[in-house]
């Protein structure tokens, strides 16, 4: 049973860390937006793609790894997340994803607090997540906080990118945090921004240490980077009106750096937001007037957005989470399902498979260096036994920075030992 | 693999549609004063109504259909591929390999598509935790005090929830159990809809359905009550208050039933006692929110000394670990595919859950719980499927099926006469543009009671609830 799951795992050898490997005779999903390619090659030496594609030869010396019937992918990225901020949701004591009430908010910088430990980390790597963009969630402020870009590999540093943006709700959300509406929002951010250019101006006499000032020093310093497109915005607005709202705010602040986050809505206002070159990082799925604020939501929005041209990434955001961040390569081959559906915007294999590799990647302005198979980029690779974006599909090998993976999780020891429910010799808790 | 042919004689269908009718009016009587004839009319005239809000609920019209060239999933772990289904009145008439359509039916090509039974949600909060999410619309949780046994989800459904007909057109949703909220030990009785728009809830209610008692064990009782200062605020303080209000069940039920056998001055009606007294007389069928293997026990002990019967366990996510006790209490397990961690009494969620329950012989099935969840109901199966054969497990894809449609029935009652493509039973089904356990398969058609209310390729067979007429996006593709 044990060497059945663990098969093709057990045959691939662990690279050192400046083998050259190769992977060849599977199909080949570069995850930049390109059909996949079939009996590809694969090779990455020092923790980064060398080549990937039809016709690459193998470096003499290179560690060989056989997928022939398989596929090959770029790991997976969570779009949106709160991977390694918490160890369980409801779980209070061990969730760091917001703090109501602290005093700082723009200020806050999750990168300390990511535990590479966390169980869920280890559960959603196995079903082929690689990195994650983290995000904090707002608490007293419509600001939430400066998230992160992590890996999920079986080290110590998980951090990609600290400080990778700053996010701010500014729909129903951004309301409820700036006290009751949206006006008080903007009144809150625009303030926010105008005390921020204050601080740069004279130091000295900003405040911002007494014990009601609207904004703290650390707060003005980290929305100064926003305003300089230092660190991107990313904003969570669902309805088209918010959205024109949030693309409005160049006009005030020429510097920042958007990103949309949700936009149920997009699809009304996609040339828009296509000819502002603002990506959008959508909740994929959402069809439902969950909220006042998302009353036009229909599957068929990130097929219409990616139409007019806007680029796009898939998160949970708007979902239950609780299945974990893994199922975004389900709703990914929803996008495609739903093309067939007369009347709907989907999105063929290859768009679909980059919205969750290389599109939250590009997003986050991090294309350059993870999210596809493209030559430099980091070695995160993951073998599956099947079409990636398939439900029967699993992965049987993971690499993150070139480094292969544990297949086990505490969800494979849970399933093992309770594989036959009724005790043996010795209670369950002897078995492991 | 099984072919088989049956056809339903003239008999049999309209003794079913007459047991259907008895079933829904039999009990609908006015007390009348009490008496001390023990006759079986005075006995009848002593009882309170049963079923008070009774379904208005008429299948709409169909025409009669043959689907061939078909691979069939019959709900019951049968597969036949290039199989044939017709459907008259309402009802399946035959499903087999070799059918003749009757003069004059419409006859659709299945080929490369699969036909299945309507998918049924026993778990779902539609219409009273409906779209819009706002607190006007929140009627889910009479969380007011932990023991709520008077209170009915139908009262609080909302029949222009939008989820409806999404669960529909991309769900293949025909059946759905609404129940209360989980915030209570006991929330309330559950109602059981055909998903189909009516004016009023009356206008859903499956007819002849036996109605639910939702339990809950766990964190959310007595983290609610906790809260607020009063028990019960621990795990001991929800099986004691559990214990309490049968007991005061029992003595309900015991001047009832001695009154209703012989006369005498009526006791006090307590509307939530009803509700009890239903489910220690079998009438009503509790479903139990659970998700630890130690309190689905401590549970299973409690209906054991108290003399009812848990129908099943929802959620359910530590049900693996007790497999086979739940087959020995002859207890179901509603679990979702792979939820897991998102509170402490879920750390242990697996996906091969549904998958070990299997294995075990221990009835199980998938539930949604969630407004978009139910609208990929079948795709939950394929990930539950996926897991179990990467396990080692092997269930076949026609046995899975009976997570979806059959097992569901028979938790709610209702397998006689929905959940599988049996010749008599409703003409509820689905036909999927492929493979139903793909990701890249939808809903091409959906039927209810042998009514066309849903078809991908007609715009005008796309419900738009009152709530999203004239709002963005009303009519659009969902």
């Amino acid at each position: 049973m044990k060497a059945l799951l663990l098969g093709f795992a057990a045959l691939v050898a662990t690279p050192a860390a400046a083998q050259t490997v190769a992977i060849t005779g599977g199909t080949v999903a570069i995850g930049d937006g390109s059909a996949p390619i079939q009996n590809g090659t694969v090779v990455f030496r020092d923790g980064r793609i060398v080549a990937a594609g039809q016709g690459i030869a193998v470096p003499a010396g290179a560690m060989v790894i056989d997928a022939g019937g398989k596929w090959v992918s770029p790991g997976i990225i969570a779009g949106f997340s709160d991977l390694g901020l918490l160890d369980v949701n409801g779980v209070e004591e061990s969730n760091d994803s917001s703090a109501r009430t602290s005093p700082f908010a723009a200020g806050i910088d999750i990168a300390p607090a990511i535990n590479p430990n966390a169980v869920m980390i280890g559960n959603e790597r196995r079903g082929g997540i690689t990195r994650a963009i983290v995000t904090p969630s707002t608490g007293g402020s419509i600001f939430a906080g400066q998230g992160a870009v992590i890996d999920l590999g079986v080290d110590a540093d998980p951090i990609t990118r600290r400080r990778a943006f700053q996010f701010v709700e500014l729909g129903e959300d951004g309301a409820q945090n700036a006290g009751g509406s949206r006006p008080a929002a903007y009144a809150l951010l625009r303030d926010a921004f105008a005390q921020a250019q204050d601080y740069r101006r004279n130091p000295a006499s900003f405040g911002g240490r007494e014990k009601d000032s609207l904004l703290k020093r650390g707060d003005a310093v980290a929305l100064l980077d926003v305003l300089d497109g230092k660190t991107k915005l990313l904003v969570h607005v669902e309805r088209a009106s918010d959205i024109r709202s949030v693309l409005a705010l160049k006009q005030a602040y020429p510097k920042i750096d958007l990103v949309l986050v949700g936009a149920a809505e997009g699809w009304m206002v996609a040339r828009d937001i296509a000819a502002a070159r603002v990506p959008v990082i959508a909740g994929a799925l959402a069809d439902l007037p969950t909220k006042f604020e998302s009353l036009a939501a229909t599957e068929s929005n990130v097929g219409r957005l990616e139409a007019a041209g806007v680029q796009t990434a898939l998160s949970t955001i708007g979902a239950n989470t609780a299945p974990g961040e893994h199922v975004v390569k389900q709703y990914a081959g929803n996008l495609v399902a739903i093309g067939k559906v007369p009347g709907s915007s989907g999105l063929d294999w290859g768009h679909a498979l980059a919205t969750i590799t290389s599109g939250p990647a590009r997003a986050i302005g991090m294309d350059g260096e993870i999210g596809s198979l493209r030559a430099g980029r980091r070695a995160d690779v993951v073998i599956w036994d099947g079409d990636p974006l398939e439900l029967s599909s699993a992965p049987v090998a993971i690499y993150i920075d070139g480094r292969a993976q544990p297949m086990q999780s505490r969800q494979t020891q849970l399933r093992d030992r309770y594989i036959v429910p009724s005790e043996g010799a010795l209670p369950k808790a002897y078995e492991r | 693999m099984r072919v088989r042919t049956s056809l339903l004689g003239r008999a049999g269908f309209w003794g079913l549609m007459l047991s259907l009718s008895a079933c829904a009016n039999g009990d609908d009587r006015p007390q009348t004063a009490s008496s001390r004839d023990t006759g079986g009319d005075a006995v009848a005239a002593r009882r309170y109504a049963r079923d008070p809000f009774p379904s208005t609920y008429r299948a709409y019209p169909g025409v009669p259909t043959l689907v061939r060239n078909v691979t069939i999933f019959d709900g019951e772990g049968a597969r036949i591929d290039n199989g044939q289904a017709l459907i008259a009145d309402g009802k399946i008439v035959a499903v087999g390999s070799s059918i003749d359509a009757p003069a004059g039916a419409t006859v659709i090509d299945g080929a490369g598509k699969y036909l299945t039974p309507g998918i049924i949600d026993v778990h779902s909060h539609l219409g009273d935790y409906p779209s819009p999410s706002v607190r006007a619309l929140s009627d889910g949780n009479e969380a007011t005090s932990p023991v709520t046994a008077d209170v009915w989800a139908e009262h609080s459904v909302w029949p222009q929830d939008p989820g409806f007909g999404r669960a529909l057109a991309n769900g293949g949703v025909t059946t759905l159990q609404i129940l209360p909220g989980s915030a209570n030990l006991f929330g309330g009785r559950s109602v059981v809809l055909k998903n189909v728009y009516a004016r009023t809830t009356q206008g859903m209610k499956f007819p002849g359905a036996p109605y639910g008692l939702k339990m809950a064990c766990g964190e959310n009782p007595k983290r609610v009550y906790g809260s607020k200062g009063r028990e019960p605020s621990t795990r001991m303080g929800n099986i004691a208050v559990d214990r309490q209000t049968w007991a005061k069940a029992r003595a309900y039920d015991r001047k009832w039933t001695k009154y209703e056998n012989d006369g005498g001055d009526p006791p006090d009606r307590d509307i939530g006692m009803d509700t009890l007294r239903g489910v220690l007389d079998g009438e009503i069928l509790v479903h139990n929110h659970c998700y630890r293997a130690d309190e689905m026990a401590n549970v299973i002990d409690m209906a054991k000394e108290f003399g009812y019967h848990v129908t099943a366990f929802h959620h359910a996510v530590e049900a693996y670990k007790i497999a086979d006790l739940l087959k020995q209490n002859g207890v179901c397990a509603v679990v979702w595919a792979d939820w897991y961690g998102f509170k402490m009494e879920s750390f242990d969620g697996i996906g091969e859950n549904l998958a070990l329950l299997q294995k075990a012989g221990t009835c199980a099935m998938i539930h949604s719980d969630d407004e978009n969840g139910i609208q990929r109901l079948n795709q939950e199966v394929a990930k539950v499927l996926s897991s179990a054969r990467h396990a080692g497990i092997e269930i076949s894809d026609a046995v899975a099926w009976e997570w979806l449609s059959y097992n569901p029935a028979k938790a709610l009652g209702i397998a006689d006469k929905t959940g599988s493509l049996k010749p008599g039973k409703m003409a509820d089904m689905v036909l999927w543009n492929g493979y139903p356990f793909s990701v890249y398969t939808r809903p091409e058609k959906v039927w209810v009671d042998g009514a066309l209310l849903y078809d991908a390729d007609n715009p005008k067979l796309r419900p738009v609830s009152d709530f999203e007429l004239g709002l963005p996006g009303a009519g659009d593709v969902k």
